[in-house]
């Protein structure tokens, strides 16, 4: 079953004409996606690679091809349109890959969103993919950016805010034989759509996902959020790792919402909040496969 | 991005936040002339770095305070003549401190009560909140660690803004009455109007002080601005004092590179902000000391990596470098062309341990491999950890 996307989901593209747009959009069509559609005002009625139809609206593209998700490849300046845009579409799910977006943007979209049946994943987020049982898990869902090799379809719930760490647990997973359900990028930023908390409870409701690996980093609470819920709610166990252990005070660690700000979100706290919810706790970023593995065996002991 | 206290009155003037007169001053004739300007026998000499702490330091020069009360445009001249030039050590600058080009000339506020204001993004609630509190002129943290139910917090709706309603509530929150109440809320919404239009991340004013005339002003202001926002702000970026930032960084944002200095002799190359912290962490973990962060990011071309390896093999402090892609965005055949360019360039002569996963990456490895230079590999991130750390202790 999976979680938010399934190999049948049918998925929109917004700025599918742009290069980062394309090329990921190519990808995902190799992968074995069902991408039906594409938005790009001023270039509907074009096609992408002679398959997929370009509309200028997504309101068009929805109603022509019966899409439920977008991905937006759209430029900062744009993006929050974008989102909004999908939002009023009645989409189910919007995925903004889109790094830049200013706060502020984000803040007032958020609010905006608020009763609307649109789940948003991110803004600034690898995307997600539930893997697909052909070579190389081909004919998943692979929505975003992730490469679609490292995964393998299976049982464990991946959610992260950082991409290329997320590909580190995905790929140790994948080559220790441990499959994954989905795998849920929710981005670096401070403002974002969904939270560690929202995609672990949906793991923990479905039946496919029987472990989880949690990865957080520095800045806010959201960590500590999940992990007090978790001990008290998680029937599954969850290993995670908090990177950013290292990083100085009051820095922007790249993400925009990798910040420790007057003494609070540092990766200290984190892995203190794990550990009192009972997740194991992956020293380094090397061993997050090899830390749920023991964990599962010590639960099963 | 920051700016300097001065700049920050510039915007307070812009939009209209009371605060006390004053102007920069880029020399000790400035000073005086400036502080002539402001008839008063209460002028305030500050010098502007980027840092707190100010009035505690020292400059290496001796003399102490990096602010000054002075009665006279003559003692002004004074003073700013000894801070001009001279290197500033606060508790917050680390010890080589910051170098004062400019100082600030402002008549003194007689004060009769210090609060506090602050407006900044709430991330459990995705929304601005308005922070004040009666304990202004402190350090506010230990005042919400001490005290917490002297810190009022008022959340702005995003899409409303912050209504009058709600800054009198701040007002009354702060112990304003009367005529300083309406002043208050006055100041209030003029900050939160400054926070929005100049897409911030933080604006503080402690101490935000009612003086002895009655006047609500703003006596000192911390900025920050959303990075993200830059883009469409480029009145603020005029203000980017590039003197205040790690050189290192000033070149590597020329770039488009995301690059923190830190103090270490490991220095690494990632792709994606939370690898590149996790990679800095496994160094550590390892025994190793990383000398700084750097995402290179999804986007980055060959002259872009190959710009990032220059700026870190431009640190003499740099002894071992490791590379550490997974490449998403970011293809393996790009990343080795680009440090094949930079090996060449800069003539190599540290080891260099280069992991590389994901797209494209059995390219990525051939075009090391037959590249024939002296780089070590690695198959995983441990396994790089382990060998850039190994490899610095052999050398």
């Amino acid at each position: 079953m999976a979680i938010l996307v399934t190999p049948q989901t049918r998925v929109l593209i917004q700025g599918i004409t742009g290069s980062f747009g394309a090329r990921h959009t190519q990808l995902s069509l190799e992968y074995g996606s069902k991408i039906v559609a594409g938005v790009t005002p001023g270039k509907g009625g074009q096609l992408f690679e002679g398959i997929v139809p370009i509309f200028d609206t997504v309101a068009e593209a929805v109603r022509e091809t019966g899409a439920t998700a977008s991905a937006i490849f759209v430029p900062p300046p744009f993006a929050a349109d974008a989102i909004l845009e999908g939002v009023d579409a009645g989409l189910d799910l919007v995925v903004c890959i889109t790094e830049g977006i200013p706060v502020n943007d984000m803040v007032k979209v958020k609010a905006a969103m608020q009763g609307s049946k649109t789940r948003l994943i991110g803004p600034n987020c690898p995307g997600l993919v539930t893997p697909g049982g052909g070579k190389e898990s081909h004919g998943g869902c692979r929505i975003g950016i992730s490469p679609g090799y490292i995964h393998r379809q299976g049982n464990v719930g991946v959610v992260s805010r950082s991409g290329t760490l997320t590909y580190e647990a995905v790929w140790q997973l994948t080559t220790r034989g441990l499959g994954q359900s989905t795998c849920v990028g929710i981005g670096g930023d401070p403002v974002n759509g969904t939270s560690h908390l929202d995609v672990i409870k949906m793991f923990n409701d479905d039946p496919e996902t029987e472990a989880i690996i949690m990865i957080g980093e520095i800045g806010g609470t959201a960590e500590e959020e999940a992990a007090a819920w978790i001990k008290e709610n998680c029937k599954k166990p969850v290993a995670g790792f908090i990177a950013g252990a290292t990083a100085p005070p009051g820095r922007r660690m790249g993400h925009a919402g990798a910040i420790v700000s007057g003494g609070k979100g540092t990766a200290a706290a984190k892995i203190a909040a794990f550990r009192e919810a009972g997740i194991a706790v992956a020293d380094t970023p090397s061993v997050m496969a090899d830390t749920l593995i023991k964990h599962i065996q010590a639960l099963k002991g | 991005m920051n700016i300097h206290e001065y700049q920050a009155r510039e915007l307070f003037e812009k939009f209209g936040v009371a605060a006390p007169r004053g102007k920069v001053a880029t020399t000790s004739g400035e000073a005086e002339a400036v502080a002539r300007e402001l008839h008063t026998d209460k002028i305030v000499v500050k010098a502007q770095i980027h840092a707190g702490g100010r009035g505690k330091g020292t400059f290496t020069n001796g003399f102490k305070g990096g602010v000054h009360v002075c009665s006279t445009p003559e003692e002004a001249r004074e003073v700013a003549s000894k801070m001009l030039g001279q290197t500033l050590v606060t508790h917050q600058t680390g010890p080589a401190g910051r170098l004062v080009n400019q100082v600030f000339v402002v008549e003194g506020a007689e004060i009769a009560k210090e609060l506090y204001i602050a407006i900044l993004l709430d991330r459990a609630t995705s929304r601005p909140v308005v922070i004040a509190s009666t304990e202004g002129g402190m350090d506010i943290e230990a005042v919400a660690a001490r005290t917490p139910e002297k810190i009022f917090r008022e959340s702005v709706h995003p899409l409303l803004g912050l209504q009058a309603y709600q800054t009198r509530k701040l007002a009354k929150a702060l112990g304003l009455t009367g005529k300083q109440a309406s002043a208050g809320a006055k100041l209030i919404a003029a900050l939160y109007k400054t926070f929005i239009s100049c897409d911030c991340s933080l604006v503080e004013v402690n101490p935000l002080v009612v003086t002895k005339a009655g006047e609500v002003q703003a006596l000192d202001a911390k900025f920050n601005f959303d990075d993200n926002a830059l883009y469409r702000q480029p009145e603020i970026v005029a203000m980017r004092d590039t003197a205040e930032e790690d050189p290192r960084e000033v070149e590597a944002s020329k770039f488009g590179l995301n690059y923190i200095g830190l103090d270490g002799n490991i220095a690494c190359l990632v792709n994606g902000a939370g690898l590149a912290m996790a990679t800095m962490d496994i160094i550590q973990y390892y025994g190793g000391n990383p000398a700084n962060f750097l995402d290179v990011g999804g986007g980055a071309t060959k002259e872009q990596v190959a710009a990032a390896f220059k700026i870190i093999l431009a640190d003499p402090k740099v002894k071992g470098i490791l590379v550490n892609i997974f490449g998403g965005i970011m293809q393996c055949d790009i990343i080795a062309e680009g440090i094949l360019a930079a090996v060449q360039e800069t003539h190599l002569s540290i080891p260099l341990v280069v992991r590389l996963e994901g797209s494209n990456v059995e390219l990525g490895k051939k075009i090391i491999r037959e590249s024939g230079l002296a780089v070590i590999s690695a198959d995983s991130l441990a396994d790089g950890a382990e060998k850039v750390v190994a490899a610095i202790k052999a050398a």
